[in-house]
């Protein structure tokens, strides 16, 4: 597979000696307009990779801030086409942040599989996170995504045992996504030291960045974090911003907000 | 399918039947899956838990559970003959505590210490609190809030019995949304938790062992008929929700030929409407709640609510297994509307004195369409999935009675 925005990426953080900060929010929501300007916005404060979920009405890993969030991008019309659509607008100015999509599988499978990656690249997708899709079933879209040049990124978890790592970890690239507790989306963040341990582990199995996710909600989290892996994901807390703004202006200024006191925590570290 | 010659060979080890079925799950829940999968199957090839369940269905569930002849549902008709498989009967009165014995010995079996579900008409959940409380183990049982407001006396049974119901508001707050809720739980809770799904879906191995614990019927009739009238039934009839009680009278027929098959699912308001629960005649095939399976789904992939009067027809999904057979053509599925449902509710009622479930009227609702038509010697099988003492507000009130 040939090199992707996400691989350019790691490879340059590497060499600046800090881990990335990823960010994900959800297409469409609160609105399409304000989701777009929030995702212009974010690599501006700082978002090095920029994740963005696909809206699904059965979200089952997911916690109520990003249930309620596709809610919302479902009511203001968000569609797989129009979260492609986003990302090709995106692109117009911007060529060299990643750009993940992150979400269930049955809209891909009712899209089509082979018609989606073929969009998906040519609006700028770099890799694919889809929840549902555990490694039993990589002949669904993962071996047809990395053919087509997309990365799948795949996530480990503490319930992921050595023997299933391996499985886990080979047809994955791009970088692992570590979930850092056996929960939904938005539950509190566990012990840094735990996570150290964990990652440890992966570490031994393979040479790809692994970013670890559930649960950050500040710099200082990031920050702990930013020591000890390659990438900080930072999900349900921009999320909450968007929840609690009165406007869509707020809505942007206060993810911005937030991102930027992120990035500075994860700016701060210098990695061992 | 490795072989084309028997319908009742799958799922194959990947847990498909065709392409239906599958583990579409989170990582988080996969080892999970892995280890319900070989703990179940070395459980069917011990001898004492096969003796230990057989024994509680027996002296608990009350089983077998008669295979009745409907004299006055078959005169009313005028043509075939129609028999009524008793699953009312059962203790909890529905079919579901049969799966409920059966994966609750198999979370003994594997050293689980709590016990969640999920539940649309409550039966499910009733069941489950059931054994729950016979083995001592805490349940939580997640139900849309719509349906704990139509279903109020299953609640009450359930928290007398010591379960916690969960009521749940994201999403339609129907069956659903508390499948999402319990795979959420299940997602927090890996260690100690075992999660009794309730009908023929879910990641594999969910439809195989819960069909297996449900083919108890099908196996039954096959022995009683015999009993009864010397041969195998012209026909089976069976409503469908996620198709548990539909699969257990269907799988030991499969290979029958003669035997016409038929499931019900619910069609609400009509299949033109828009609102029904029909999701292989009103909905195509895509990913949900770790199968793939017909769902009713919008251009865009996103599920659609269902609706049907009965909260257990409410689902926008069905068995894998159920898909496959429909494709293959092996089984005829059909539907039936609210107020056919509701007719066929009173008919069954008045003329023999049983008030069925409202799931359960689904298929006695089919009657009407074909028992006239078919010679007098003809044998229908209907599987009496319940009791409708559940039903009687939702009855009272379509009917425009106050209570
Ligand atoms: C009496 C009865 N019949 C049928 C059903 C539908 O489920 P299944 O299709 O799995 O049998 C239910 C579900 O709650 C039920 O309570």
């Amino acid at each position: 597979m040939s090199e992707t925005r996400i691989d350019r990426r790691f490879r340059a953080l590497k060499q600046e000696g800090r881990a990335a900060f990823v960010t994900f929010v959800m297409a469409g929501d609160p609105n399409q307009e304000t989701a777009f300007r929030i995702m212009q916005g974010l690599p501006e404060a700082g978002a090095d990779i920029i994740e963005v979920g696909m809206p699904f009405t059965d979200p089952m890993a997911d916690g109520p801030a990003i249930q309620q969030a596709g809610l919302r991008a479902l009511a203001s019309g968000t569609t797989l086409k129009s979260t492609l659509s986003m990302i090709r607008e995106f692109r117009k100015d911007n060529d060299d942040t990643p750009v993940v999509l992150m979400g269930y599988y049955n809209p891909i499978y009712s899209y089509g599989v082979d018609r989606f990656l073929e969009d998906a690249r040519d609006a700028g997708v770099d890799g694919l996170i889809v929840v549902d899709l555990p490694s039993e079933e990589d002949e669904e879209l993962c071996l047809p995504a990395m053919k087509a040049g997309l990365n799948f990124i795949r996530l480990t978890t503490p319930t992921t045992d050595d023997k299933r790592l391996e499985a886990v970890l080979k047809n994955t690239s791009g970088f692992i996504y570590y979930v850092s507790i056996a929960g939904t989306t938005g539950a509190a963040a566990p012990k840094a030291s735990d996570v150290a341990q964990s990652l440890q582990r992966i570490k031994n199995a393979t040479d790809l960045p692994v970013a670890v996710g559930f649960g950050i909600r500040s710099g200082a989290q990031a920050a702990e974090i930013a020591e000890i892996a390659d990438g900080a994901v930072v999900g349900s807390a921009l999320i909450d911003r968007i929840a609690a703004a009165e406007n869509d202006d707020e809505a942007v200024r206060s993810v911005m907000e937030l991102a930027s006191e992120i990035s500075a925590g994860i700016r701060s570290t210098v990695k061992h | 399918m490795t072989q084309l010659n028997t319908f009742r060979s799958g799922p194959d080890e990947t847990g498909h039947f065709g392409i239906y079925g599958g583990r579409f799950v989170a990582e988080t829940l996969m080892p999970l899956i892995l280890e319900l999968n070989e703990a179940y199957e070395a459980s069917k090839k011990d001898p004492e838990f096969a003796a230990r369940l057989s024994s509680l269905l027996k002296h608990y569930v009350g089983r077998e559970s008669p295979l009745y002849f409907a004299e006055r549902l078959t005169e009313h008709f005028g043509g075939a003959k129609i028999y009524l498989k008793r699953e009312d009967l059962n203790h909890t009165g529905a079919h579901k505590i049969n799966n409920c014995m059966g994966q609750i010995l198999l979370a003994l079996r594997m050293g689980k210490k709590r016990i969640i579900a999920e539940t649309g008409a409550g039966q499910h959940g009733v069941a489950t609190a059931t054994v729950a409380a016979r083995f001592g183990l805490p349940c939580a049982i997640y139900m849309g809030e719509t349906d704990i407001e139509r279903q109020k006396p299953n609640v009450f049974r359930m928290k007398l019995m010591g379960a916690e119901v969960v009521p749940v508001t994201s999403g339609s707050r129907t069956l659903k949304d508390a499948m999402n809720e319990a795979l959420r739980d299940w997602v927090t809770n890996v260690d100690d938790t075992f999660y009794i799904i309730g009908t023929v879906a879910g990641p594999h191995p969910y439809p195989q062992l819960v069909r297996d614990f449900q083919n108890v019927i099908g196996e039954e009739v096959r022995r009683q008929i015999m009993d009864q009238e010397g041969r195998l039934p012209d026909t089976l009839l069976a409503c469908i929700g996620g198709g548990s009680n539909a699969m257990g009278l269907f799988h030991p027929f499969l290979d029958d030929e003669d035997v016409d098959i038929i499931g019900v699912e619910a069609a609400g308001h009509g299949i033109d409407s828009g609102q029904h629960a029909a999701s292989l005649k009103g909905g195509r095939p895509g990913v949900l709640h770790g199968n793939r399976t017909y769902l009713l789904q919008d251009d865009d992939g996103q599920i659609i609510e269902a609706h049907s009067i009965s909260a257990g027809l409410d689902y926008p999904g069905i068995g894998p297994e159920h898909a496959w057979l429909n494709d293959t053509g092996r089984v005829n599925y059909v539907n039936a509307t609210d107020d056919e449902a509701l007719e066929a509710f009173q008919l069954c009622c008045k003329l023999e004195g049983i008030i069925p479930a409202l799931e359960s009227s689904h298929a006695l609702a089919h009657l009407k369409k074909i028992a006239p038509n078919l010679p007098k010697d003809h044998i229908i099988v209907v599987n009496l999935s319940g009791r409708g003492d559940k039903d009687i507000f939702t009855v009272a009130d379509a009917l425009g009675v106050e209570l």
